[in-house]
C-alpha cells in the first residue's frame, strides 16, 4: 500500500506505525467533526441558539476544552460495583469501533486491510458494542443502569437484524462482500449503457439504504430509539455511573462509531471514495489505473460523504421524541424485517432478470 | 392540524382496568418475587422540582406507585397567620411560580369580598388581562418540557424563546417577571405603560404563531401520538372525585371551566371565548387542551384588550387595611388547575386562618391509581400530561 | 369603612336563593338533627354545619342526592387565638395579655377545632362548605375515603397538621413532614420558629397608594 503514496519502500514497522496512526485519525477525526459541526453548531442552530461561542473564535476550541474537562475529572467507581468488568465497558465499546474501521477502504491503496468476507466481518464486529453497553449497564451497581442495559440488549440485538438484511441486497447486486470491490464496481458499472454516474447502489436499493439508516440510528441508541439511554427517565442509563475518563471514552465511541456507520453505508449505497472512473477514464480492464492522487482525494470525499449521512442522523436525532421499547421492538420485528426480507427477494430476482 | 380521533374510551378504560387487575392478581401470586423497587427523584430530570415517586416494577411494568410529596413544603397556611393583607399577597406569588399573578388573584379577590369593596372595571380587565399573560407564560412552558419528557430535545428552546416576549411584557407592567406582586385590596398597584397595549397585540400574535410551531412538530409527529393516546385514561367520574381540575379534569369530558361558570370579578363575562373539552381522557387529550388553551387565551387577551374601559386603578380603601370578620372563599381557573383560598379573618390586620387549596395537590393525588399497570416510560409521560408544579403540590 | 351613610341592607327574606335552600331542605330531610346550622349567602355561598357522627354521612347524602359530585379539598380550622399573637412580641418583655376566647365563624361551633371541606357541583355551579366540630381531646372525626377518594391525602395532610384522626383512612401517614415529628405544626399553640427566632417589627413602611400624595400614615389611617 505505501510503496504506492511513498516512492519508497518502508520497513513494516513503519508500515503499522502508518496504520495505526491512520486507524486513530480515521475514527477520532469524523468523531471530533461531527461532536463541533452538528452536536454544538448544527443542534444549537435548529434550535435558535448559537452555541459554545466562548473557546476560541466562534466556539472551535470548545472540543479541547471538553475533552481537557473530561480528564480533570474524578473517576468514581461506586463501591458495590464490579470493578473489573466496569473499568473494561468502556473500551470494549471503543474497540468495536476500531475494529470497524480497519475494513472501510479509504482510497484504491489506502485502506488497512483488504478483507475478502469485509461485509460479514463489518457486521459481526458492530454487534460487540451490545457486549460492552451491557456489561455497563450490569456492572454499575444501579438500578437506572441495569434498566438502561436490559433495555439495550433488546433494542440493538432486534436491530442488528435488519442492519444485516439490508446489506445482503448490496451484496447480491454487487456479487462479492469484499469491501474494496464494491466501491470499485459501484463506480466503473453502468446503468443501462450511460456510465455518467457509475451506479451507486442507492439508486436501486433505495429501500435498503432507508432500512439500513434507521438501524443504524438504533444502533446507535440515538434518538428516536434512545431508550437505553432515555434522559428524562434514566439519567444516561447505562452511562449514569460514568464520569471522567470513561465517559469521555463513551462519548467518543458514540460519535465515532455514527462516524465509522456513515462511512459503511457511504462505502456500501453512496460509492464510496470514489467518483465514477468513467469521468477520468479510469477502466482497470484496458483504460489506466485508478490515479495515485485518489489516495489523498479519496479519504477527502469519504469524508464528505460521511459528514453528509452524520449530518442526517443527527438532524433526526434533533427532532423527534422516543420510542417506548416495546413500540420500538414492533417497529423492528414487524416492519422492518419482513420489508428487508422483501427487499432481499426482489433485489434477487431483478438481479437474475437483468 | 392534528385531527382528534374520537376512539373508543369504553374499551381503553376497560383495558386499562384489566391491566391493573392483572397486575394486583401478579401481586397476590408471586408473593416471593416482589419486583424492583425503583426511586424516581427526588432529584431527577424529568420531575418538575423534588417529586419523589416510588414505583415497584415487575420488569418494566409497575405494580405500585407512591408519590412521595413534601421536599418542598414551606408551610404557607403557617406563614400566612402571621402576615398582613399586602404580605400575604407577595408570598402567596411563589406557589405556582410560573404563572404568579395567577396566584395573587383568587387571594385579593376572596378579602376584597369580606371588607365588600369591588375594584374599579379598568382594575379588572388589567387583572383579566395579566391573568391569561401568565397562563400563556405556564402553559407555554409546558408544551417545551412536553417534548424533553418525551425526548425531543428542540421544542422546548422555542417555548422559553416565545415565552420570553410574555415574560418582558410581566415585567414592563409589574416590574416583575416571575414574581410580580402587583395585585392589591382593591385594584392594582399602578396603571399600563403607555404603548403596553399594541405591544401585547404583537405578542400575541407571536404566540400564536408559537402554536402553531408546536403544533406541526409535537402534536402531529406520529410517535409523539402513539407515546400518548390510550396512556393514563382517567374517566370523568374518578377525575371528579380526586378533584382533578383544569385541562385534567376537561380532557376527560367534563365540561368545567371555573372563568365561565362563576361569577367574579373579573371581565371574563364581556368576552367570548370557547371551553375545549375531549372525550378521551388520555394523556394526549390533556396536552391537546393545553394548547387549544393557549391558543384560546391569546385570543382572550386581544379581546381584552380591544375594550379596557378607562379609569382609575384602585378604589378607595384605607391607608391600613383591616378586613373584617367573615369568611370567604375564593377559586379561580388558574393555569394548572382551580386555586381556591378559604380565608378566615378575624378584623385584623392579617387573615386568622387561609386554606389554599392548590390544584397539583389533587392532581398528583391521583398517580397511584393512574399508574398501576403501565410501563416505566409512561410514568414520565403521564406525569408530564398531569402537570404539576412543586411549589403548588407542597406549598 | 367608608364616608357614606349605611345603606339599608336587604332583608333576607326578600332575596330567594332556591337552589341553596333546597340543599338546606335535603339535608335536613336526610340528616336530621345532625345538621346544626347552615348560613346562606344568596347567590353567592352556603355554610353548613353537622355533627361529628353524621360527617360520613353528609359526604353521601351531598354526593347522591344533592348532586355534589366534585370534591374541592378537606382541611380544619383552629379557632384558638395564637397565644404568641403575630410574632411580633418583644423578647425581653414580659408577654402581654391577649384575648383567647375561642369564638367561630360562620354557622357556629362549639369546640376549639373544626373540620371543614368543601365540595361543589358542576352541574347546577355551586359548592358547599360543611363543617363540624371534633372534639378537644383526641379529636377524631370519619373518614371521607369510601366517599370521595381524593379526600385520601386531604386528610393525611389534615391529621399531620392538625392531629385530627380519621376512622377508616386506610393509611394515616404524614403528608409532608418527616414520619417522626413530634407535635402538630398548624395548630394554634404550635409556634412559628422563625417568629420565635426573631419577631416581626410591624410594620414599618407603607406604600403611597395612587393619588395619596402625603406620606403620613397616620393621617391617612382611618378606623374600620
Amino acid at each position: 500500500m505505501t510503496s504506492a503514496i511513498f516512492a519508497a519502500d518502508l520497513p513494516y514497522w513503519a508500515q503499522s506505525l502508518l496504520r495505526v496512526l491512520g486507524g486513530t485519525v480515521a475514527v477520532l477525526l469524523p468523531a471530533g467533526t461531527i461532536v463541533y459541526l452538528f452536536l454544538f453548531k448544527m443542534m444549537s442552530f435548529m434550535q435558535s441558539r448559537l452555541g459554545p461561542m466562548e473557546a476560541g473564535p466562534y466556539g472551535s476550541m470548545q472540543l479541547f476544552a471538553e475533552v481537557g474537562k473530561w480528564l480533570q475529572k474524578e473517576d468514581i467507581l461506586p463501591t458495590r460495583a464490579d470493578k473489573r468488568v466496569f473499568r473494561a465497558a468502556p473500551l470494549v465499546v471503543l474497540m468495536s469501533t476500531f475494529l470497524l474501521v480497519a475494513v472501510v477502504p479509504f482510497g484504491p491503496d489506502a485502506y488497512f486491510t483488504d478483507f475478502d468476507a469485509g461485509v460479514f466481518y463489518m457486521l459481526a464486529v458492530s454487534s460487540i458494542s451490545t457486549l460492552g453497553i451491557l456489561m455497563a449497564g450490569w456492572s454499575s451497581a444501579n438500578k437506572y443502569s441495569l434498566l438502561g442495559g436490559l433495555r439495550a440488549a433488546g433494542q440493538l440485538i432486534a436491530y442488528e437484524l435488519p442492519m444485516v438484511l439490508s446489506v445482503i441486497g448490496v451484496v447480491i447486486q454487487a456479487g462479492t462482500m469484499n469491501l474494496q470491490q464494491i466501491v470499485v464496481k459501484q463506480n466503473s458499472d453502468e446503468i443501462f449503457g450511460w456510465n455518467g454516474i457509475g451506479f451507486p447502489y442507492i439508486l436501486t436499493q433505495s429501500v435498503a439504504f432507508l432500512i439500513f439508516m434507521i438501524a443504524v440510528q438504533a444502533e446507535l441508541t440515538q434518538t428516536p430509539f434512545d431508550m437505553p439511554i432515555a434522559e428524562s427517565e434514566l439519567v444516561s442509563g447505562y452511562m449514569t455511573e460514568y464520569s471522567g475518563l470513561r465517559f469521555l471514552i463513551f462519548f467518543i465511541a458514540e460519535f465515532a462509531t455514527a462516524g465509522v456507520f456513515a462511512l459503511i453505508a457511504s462505502v456500501l449505497f453512496l460509492g464510496g471514495w470514489g467518483v465514477p472512473f468513467a469521468w477520468f477514464d479510469w477502466a482497470p480492464a484496458g483504460g489506466h489505473q485508478v490515479s495515485n492522487w485518489m489516495n489523498i482525494g479519496g479519504p477527502l470525499i469519504m469524508l464528505t460523504k460521511m459528514l453528509v449521512l452524520t449530518g442526517i442522523i443527527m438532524w433526526v436525532r434533533f427532532s423527534y421524541p422516543r420510542f417506548r421499547e416495546d413500540q420500538l421492538q414492533r417497529f423492528a420485528w414487524k416492519v422492518l424485517i419482513p420489508v428487508s426480507l422483501l427487499n432481499i427477494m426482489v433485489t434477487a430476482i431483478l438481479k437474475v432478470a437483468f | 392540524m392534528t385531527d382528534v380521533k374520537v376512539n373508543d374510551m369504553a374499551d381503553r378504560q376497560k383495558l386499562s382496568y384489566i391491566a391493573a387487575q392483572a397486575a394486583d392478581a401478579r401481586l397476590n401470586v408471586e408473593l416471593e418475587t416482589e419486583g424492583m423497587t425503583l426511586n424516581i427523584g427526588p432529584q431527577h430530570p424529568a420531575t418538575h422540582g423534588t417529586l419523589r415517586i416510588i414505583v415497584r416494577l415487575d420488569g418494566e411494568q409497575v405494580i405500585w406507585a407512591e408519590p412521595g410529596a413534601g421536599y418542598m413544603h414551606r408551610g404557607y397556611e403557617k406563614l400566612t397567620e402571621v402576615r398582613t393583607f399586602p404580605q400575604v399577597t407577595a408570598l402567596v406569588n411563589r406557589i405556582d411560580w410560573l404563572g404568579s399573578f395567577a396566584n395573587e388573584v383568587p387571594f385579593i379577590l376572596a378579602a376584597e369580598k369580606l371588607m365588600d369593596v369591588e375594584a374599579p372595571p379598568r382594575a379588572q380587565w388589567i387583572r383579566t388581562i395579566l391573568f391569561e399573560l401568565s397562563r400563556i407564560a405556564n402553559v407555554s412552558l409546558f408544551l417545551g418540557d412536553l417534548g424533553v419528557q418525551l425526548g425531543a430535545i428542540t421544542p422546548v428552546f422555542m417555548a422559553f424563546r416565545d415565552r420570553e416576549y410574555v415574560l418582558n411584557l410581566i415585567e414592563s407592567a409589574t416590574g416583575g417577571r416571575f414574581h410580580p406582586n402587583f395585585d392589591r385590596i382593591g385594584g392594582l398597584k399602578e396603571d399600563l405603560p403607555a404603548g403596553w397595549i399594541t405591544e401585547t397585540k404583537q405578542v400575541m400574535k407571536k404566540l400564536r404563531n408559537f402554536c402553531d410551531e408546536i403544533d406541526d412538530l409535537l402534536f402531529g409527529n406520529e410517535i409523539f401520538q402513539s407515546r400518548l393516546r390510550g396512556i393514563g385514561v382517567i374517566p370523568p367520574e374518578v377525575a371528579k372525585q380526586y378533584g382533578l381540575s383544569g385541562a385534567n379534569l376537561r380532557a376527560s369530558g367534563v365540561d368545567w371551566d371555573l372563568r365561565r361558570d362563576q361569577k367574579l370579578p373579573l371581565a371574563y363575562d364581556k368576552v367570548d371565548f370557547k371551553v375545549w373539552t375531549h372525550p378521551d381522557g388520555d394523556s394526549f387529550a390533556r396536552c391537546w387542551i393545553r394548547l387549544q388553551e393557549t391558543r384560546e387565551a391569546t385570543k382572550i387577551v386581544d379581546q381584552l384588550l380591544d375594550g379596557i374601559p378607562s379609569g382609575s386603578v384602585m378604589a378607595k380603601v384605607p391607608r391600613i387595611i383591616k378586613v373584617p370578620e367573615g369568611e370567604a372563599w375564593v377559586s379561580t381557573e388558574n393555569p394548572l388547575g382551580e386555586m381556591g383560598y378559604y380565608v378566615v379573618s378575624k378584623g385584623d390586620l392579617g387573615p386568622f386562618r387561609v386554606k389554599i387549596r392548590s390544584a397539583s395537590f389533587n392532581n398528583i393525588s391521583i398517580v397511584p391509581w393512574v399508574l398501576r399497570g403501565v410501563y416505566v416510560p409512561d410514568i414520565i409521560s403521564i406525569l408530564a400530561s398531569l402537570y404539576f408544579i412543586l411549589g403548588d403540590i407542597d406549598r | 369603612m367608608s364616608d357614606t351613610p349605611p345603606q339599608p341592607e336587604p332583608t333576607p327574606e326578600l332575596v330567594h336563593d332556591t337552589v341553596r335552600e333546597g340543599v338546606v331542605s335535603a339535608l335536613r330531610a336526610a340528616l336530621g338533627d345532625g345538621l346544626i346550622d347552615s348560613v346562606i349567602k344568596p347567590n353567592d355561598d352556603m355554610w353548613v354545619r353537622v355533627s361529628a357522627d353524621v360527617w360520613q354521612q353528609t359526604g353521601r347524602v351531598l354526593r347522591d342526592t344533592v348532586g355534589c359530585d366534585y370534591f374541592c379539598f378537606l382541611s380544619a380550622i383552629d379557632w384558638l387565638p395564637s397565644p404568641y399573637g403575630r410574632g411580633e412580641d418583644d423578647p425581653t418583655e414580659p408577654p402581654p395579655e391577649r384575648d383567647n376566647t375561642i369564638k367561630q365563624g360562620y354557622a357556629g361551633g362549639e369546640t376549639r377545632m373544626q373540620v371543614f371541606a368543601r365540595v361543589t357541583n358542576l352541574s347546577q355551579h355551586f359548592g358547599v362548605t360543611i363543617k363540624a366540630d371534633v372534639a378537644d381531646v383526641e379529636p377524631c372525626v370519619d373518614s371521607w375515603v369510601t366517599v370521595y377518594a381524593g379526600a385520601n391525602w386531604h386528610e393525611r395532610e389534615c391529621h399531620e397538621m392538625f392531629g385530627i384522626d380519621f376512622r377508616g383512612h386506610p393509611d394515616l401517614r404524614n403528608m409532608y413532614l418527616p414520619t417522626d415529628f413530634e407535635g402538630h405544626p398548624l395548630r394554634k399553640d404550635f409556634p412559628l420558629l422563625a417568629r420565635m427566632v426573631k419577631p416581626w417589627p410591624g410594620i414599618v413602611d407603607v406604600e403611597l397608594l395612587p393619588g395619596d400624595d402625603t406620606d403620613d400614615p397616620a393621617a391617612e389611617a382611618e378606623p374600620t
